[in-house]
């Protein structure tokens, strides 16, 4: 590949926007095959990393986007990964904004909506499933999944507390 | 509109109560802004009912792109045009994304210690969990109901991104028009 890395970061992150129905979470997988397989920016773990720190951070889980930019162009890479994941949507948001109680209503709209969600919950599956071959190497950590994930179906938990336990898990070294 | 909302507020929000107001959602929500902003915008600032707040995610959701992050263009640009937008959006984004470039410099410069590396390693074990939850809360519904195509649809989105690697857009692109016509004809 010789293009200059803010112009692959810009096109992919754009047209990644367009099809990440399901929000950001939706869109990992592609994310992943981009920087980790097809482009080689970073390792499987790197990515896995980088995911578990836009966790960490407060805010929506679109600032990874941010973080993958970083790590390939520095601030510009970020400014534009960021810029590109959100500029095409947010355009569109707000011209739909101002059309949308017209067509509320229509059978069109409802059908395309709830053709969504399937879509939706196939691709966030598909992303827990690459994170976790990303992030699980062995039955500890495999264990902390999958407890996280009973805690957070049945209760409320505040999910820092898990990352917290998690984390300390983590330094203690049976990871 | 039920009674048991607020109304609607005629008061309508300046552009820097907007600001404070998105950006105190977004360093609240720690693995999801959207319940800090139904507790924000409905119950703290009654910028909006029940009702309003339900509807205008819907169109969020059906937008493509990050959820919350449609929202605030949606909200913003309802009370305030593009800067309201603008505003709304700088508000959700800005924080976070400060305090995530802090952390990336932080992870290239140190991300190669021991004790850091073994954190990371706890905490992305976690991360999955959580999301782990989040498909089995989406898919709860979805399984319940007989004779739906839905399901269908959602392991076939999976095996082609997830097992196959094929790109984001084909396998969008080859099911999305199947999902909308089996919705169409449902009702």
């Amino acid at each position: 590949m010789n293009q200059n890395p803010l112009t692959s970061l810009f096109g992919y992150f754009a047209l990644l926007s367009l099809f990440a129905v399901g929000g950001a979470n939706a869109a990992i997988p592609e994310m992943h095959r981009v920087a980790v397989d097809v482009m080689q920016w970073m390792s499987d773990r790197q990515f896995a990393d980088m995911y578990a720190i836009a966790q960490l951070a407060p805010g929506p889980n679109v600032v990874i986007v941010a973080l993958i930019g970083y790590h390939v162009a520095g601030f510009a890479g970020s400014g534009v990964a960021i810029g590109a994941m959100c500029g095409p949507t947010c355009t569109l948001a707000f011209v739909v904004a101002r059309t949308w109680d017209r067509f509320k209503e229509a059978r069109w709209r409802m059908a395309i909506q709830n053709g969504m969600v399937p879509l939706s919950l196939g691709l966030i599956a598909a992303s827990a499933f690459v994170l976790a071959r990303a992030a699980d190497h062995n039955v500890y950590a495999f264990l902390i999944t999958a407890v996280t994930a009973a805690v957070a179906f049945f209760t409320r938990m505040n999910p820092l507390w898990i990352f917290v336990v998690a984390g300390a898990f983590g330094l203690s070294g049976w990871l | 509109m039920s009674d048991s909302a607020p109304p609607l507020a005629v008061f309508r929000p300046s552009l820097l109560e907007l600001f404070r107001a998105f950006a105190l959602m977004s360093v609240s929500g720690f693995g999801g802004v959207l319940p800090w902003a139904r507790r924000v915008l409905v119950e703290q600032k009654r910028w909006m009912t029940t009702e309003e707040f339900n509807e205008t995610f819907a169109l969020s959701q059906f937008l493509p792109g990050p959820n919350v992050i449609n929202f605030s263009v949606v909200f913003g640009s309802r009370f305030g045009g593009v800067p309201g937008a603008a505003v709304a959006l700088a508000g959700l984004l800005g924080p976070p994304l400060a305090i995530v470039m802090v952390l990336a410099i932080l992870y290239e410069r140190y991300g190669d210690i021991e004790a850091l590396s073994r954190i990371l390693t706890g905490v992305s074990a976690a991360a999955v969990g959580l999301l782990i939850a989040v498909v089995a809360k989406m898919a709860a519904p979805m399984f319940l109901k007989r004779w739906n195509s839905a399901p269908i649809f959602a392991l076939l989105a999976f095996v082609g991104v997830a097992l196959m690697h094929w790109p984001l857009p084909y396998v969008f692109l080859g099911l999305a028009p199947f999902s909308i016509a089996f919705a169409w004809f449902k009702r």
